[in-house]
C-alpha cells in the first residue's frame, strides 16, 4: 500500500512539477472549445445542418473503434497470456464492451455530455435512457446518436483495457463490477471535465481524441489494480511467456487501423483537420514502433514482434490527444519519444517499483498518455508545426494545464480506483484462489478451455 | 524381444524412418518431445523480461523388433540420424516382454 502511494506521489509531482511559477501565464480560457463538445445551435445564427460525408465518416469511424475493442485490444491481450487463461482474458474485453454499452445508453452518454448541477465536474439526467434525441437529433453536423455511439466506443474500451492490469488471476464477477462502477465514478466524470464542458475544458487543456480521458484514466486504473489484486502466483521467478504473440500482432494491428477512427473520427468530420489527424496518428505510430525496436535492440541484444508491437500501442497512444494539434514532424518526435519512454516504463520502472502490471496497460497507456498529454503543450507550437496556441496563451502556460488535467485524472482516478476495488474485494472478492489461478481462469471462471489440441 | 526407443533431432525422422523401412522394420511409434542433455537452449524475450529455455524439441521413436534385428536397427538409427554435431540424441534397449495384435489376438514375434 505504501508502495502505491509512493508510485501515486512520484506521478503527481512529475505532472505538477511542469507547473512553474509562471503559472499566471495562462489565464483560464471562458468555454474553450474543446474538439468533442457537440455544438450547441448559437443563438441568432445560422443552426448546423446535417453533412452526410461527415456523417457517413463517422459511422465508420465508430464501426472502426468497435474493431479496436473486439477483437482488436481482445487478440492483443489474448496473446500476451498463458493459454490456460486466453478465454478469460476475451471474455473480460468482450463482457466489458457489452456492459458499458448499456450503462452508456441509460445514463453514461447523459452524465459525460449534458450540463448538470456541478457542471465543473459531471452533467446531468437530462438525456438519460437517450431521451430527447431521436433520429433527426443533431450533434455538429452529424445526427446525435452517431455521436452517443462513437463515444460510446470510448466509453467501452476504456475500462476494457484495465483488464490487462490484473490479468490471469481476478475473480470474472468482481471484473463485471468493478467495470459498472469504475465506467460511472471514473470515466464518466473525466470525460466530462475534459470534453463535456467540465471544468478542465472551461481551463484550455488540450486533449483530441482522448490521451488523458482513456489513457491515463486506465493507465492509472490498471496500475491501482495490479498493486492491490496483487503479483500473479510465481511472478516473476516463473517463466509466462506469451502463448502467442501471433495474435497479439494482429490485434495490435487492429488497434493501429481501428485508431484512425478513434482519432480521425475525433474530428466529428471529414475535413482537413482530420487528414492532419490522419497524418500524424500514421508517423507518431510508425516512428513509436521504430523507436522501440532499436532501444531494445541496443540494450537487450535483439529486436522483438512484442517490442515493436507494444511500440506502436506506445505511439498510438501518446498521438492520440496530440493529433489535431501538433505538426506531422512534431509527431514523428513524440512517438519516437513515447517509444523509448514506454519502453523504459515497461521495463526498469515496473522492475524499480516491482509491481506485477500483467500486461503493462500503464507502462504503455498510462505513461505513453502522459508523454503525450505534456508533448502536445510542447508540440502544439506554430514553431515545430503545430496549429498554435490560444489567445494570450504561451508554451509554459499550455504546459501547465496539461500538466493539471494529467494530475487531475491521476488524482481523481487513484484514488476512487482505490476505493472501488476495496470496495468490490469486500463484496464478492477480488482474487481468484492459488489452486484456481494454477489451473487457470478459462476452466475455473468459464469451464472452457480456448484450445483442444 | 525388444523395445528400441530413440531420441532424434525433429529435422531427421523421415531419414531414420526410411532407414528403418529399408531393413525390414514396419511399424513404428513417434511422439514430440523436449530434452536436453549436453546441447544448451536459447534465451528469449519479452518486454525486458528474460526466460531461458533449455528445452529443445526432439523426436522420441519407438520400434518392437524380434532379438535377432537388434543390431541392425541400432546401426540403422544410428547412421541415418548422426549430423555429428551436439544433440544428435540416444538410442535406448529395453526387454520386451510380451506382444499382442488387438485385432487378432496374436502374441509374441506374430504379433510384431
Amino acid at each position: 500500500m505504501s508502495r502505491l502511494l509512493t508510485l501515486l506521489a512520484f506521478l503527481c509531482a512529475v505532472s505538477f512539477a511542469a507547473v512553474p511559477a509562471g503559472a499566471q501565464d495562462n489565464p483560464p480560457e471562458a468555454a474553450a472549445p474543446a474538439a468533442m463538445a457537440p455544438a450547441a445551435a448559437p443563438a441568432a445564427a445560422e443552426a448546423p445542418k446535417l453533412d452526410s460525408g461527415s456523417t457517413a465518416w463517422m459511422i465508420t469511424a465508430t464501426v472502426l473503434v468497435m474493431l479496436m475493442t473486439i477483437p482488436g485490444l481482445a487478440l492483443f491481450y489474448g496473446g500476451l497470456v498463458r493459454a490456460k487463461n486466453m478465454l478469460s482474458v476475451l471474455m473480460q474485453v468482450f463482457v466489458t464492451f457489452s456492459l458499458v454499452s448499456i450503462l452508456w445508453a441509460i445514463y453514461g452518454y447523459s452524465l459525460a455530455f449534458t450540463e448538470g448541477p456541478f457542471n465543473s465536474i459531471v452533467g446531468g439526467l437530462s438525456k438519460s435512457f437517450l431521451s430527447g434525441i431521436g433520429p433527426d437529433t443533431l450533434s455538429g453536423v452529424i445526427p446525435e446518436y452517431v455521436f452517443v455511439v462513437f463515444q460510446l466506443t470510448f466509453a467501452a474500451i476504456t475500462p476494457a483495457l484495465i483488464v490487462g492490469g490484473f490479468a490471469d488471476r481476478m475473480k470474472f464477477t468482481a471484473v463485471l463490477w468493478f467495470m459498472g462502477l469504475w465506467l460511472t465514478l471514473c470515466y464518466i466524470p473525466i470525460a466530462h471535465m475534459v470534453w463535456g464542458g467540465g471544468f478542465l475544458s472551461e481551463l484550455g487543456a488540450k486533449d483530441f481524441a482522448g490521451g488523458t480521458v482513456v489513457h491515463v484514466n486506465a493507465g492509472i486504473a490498471a496500475l491501482v489494480g495490479c498493486i492491490l489484486v496483487g503479483k500473479r502466483v510465481g511472478y516473476p521467478r516463473e517463466a509466462m511467456p506469451p502463448h502467442n504473440l501471433t495474435l497479439t500482432m494482429v490485434g495490435a494491428s487492429l488497434l493501429w487501423v481501428g485508431w484512425f477512427g478513434f482519432n480521425v473520427g475525433s474530428e466529428l468530420a471529414a475535413d482537413g483537420i482530420a487528414g492532419l489527424v490522419l497524418v500524424n496518428t500514421q508517423l507518431a505510430t510508425a516512428a513509436a514502433v521504430l523507436g522501440w525496436m532499436f532501444i531494445e535492440w541496443l540494450l537487450r541484444g535483439k529486436p522483438t514482434m512484442l517490442g515493436a508491437a507494444s511500440g506502436a500501442v506506445a505511439g498510438l497512444v501518446a498521438i492520440t490527444p496530440a493529433c489535431g494539434f501538433v505538426g506531422p514532424m512534431g509527431s514523428i518526435i513524440l512517438g519516437g519519444i513515447a517509444g523509448v519512454v514506454c519502453f523504459w516504463a515497461c521495463t526498469g520502472l515496473k522492475h524499480m517499483f516491482s509491481y506485477d502490471d500483467s500486461l503493462d496497460v500503464f507502462g504503455v497507456h498510462g505513461v505513453g498518455g502522459i508523454v503525450g498529454a505534456l508533448g502536445t503543450g510542447i508540440l502544439m507550437s506554430s514553431t515545430f508545426g503545430g496549429v498554435g496556441y490560444a489567445e494570450n496563451v504561451t508554451m509554459m502556460g499550455q504546459l501547465t494545464t496539461q500538466a493539471i488535467a494529467v494530475g487531475t485524472t491521476i488524482l481523481w482516478t487513484g484514488i476512487i480506483s482505490v476505493i472501488l476495488y476495496k470496495v468490490v474485494d469486500a463484496v464478492v472478492g477480488l482474487r481468484v484462489p492459488e489452486e484456481s489461478e494454477r489451473e487457470g481462469l478459462d476452466a475455473t471462471q468459464h469451464g472452457e478451455a480456448a484450445y483442444h489440441l | 524381444m525388444k523395445l528400441v526407443t530413440a531420441i532424434i533431432k525433429p529435422f531427421k525422422l523421415d531419414e531414420v524412418r526410411e532407414a528403418l523401412s529399408a531393413i525390414g522394420v514396419q511399424g513404428i511409434t513417434v511422439t514430440e518431445v523436449k530434452g536436453f542433455g549436453r546441447q544448451k537452449g536459447h534465451t528469449e524475450l519479452y518486454r525486458g523480461a528474460e526466460y531461458v529455455v533449455d528445452f529443445l524439441p526432439k523426436i522420441k521413436i519407438e520400434v518392437a523388433i524380434t532379438s535377432e534385428m537388434l543390431e541392425q536397427v541400432i546401426e540403422a538409427i544410428e547412421k541415418s540420424a548422426n549430423t555429428g554435431k551436439i544433440g544428435d540424441g540416444k538410442v535406448f534397449i529395453f526387454d520386451l516382454e510380451q506382444v499382442v495384435r488387438i485385432r487378432t489376438g496374436e502374441t509374441g514375434a506374430d504379433a510384431l
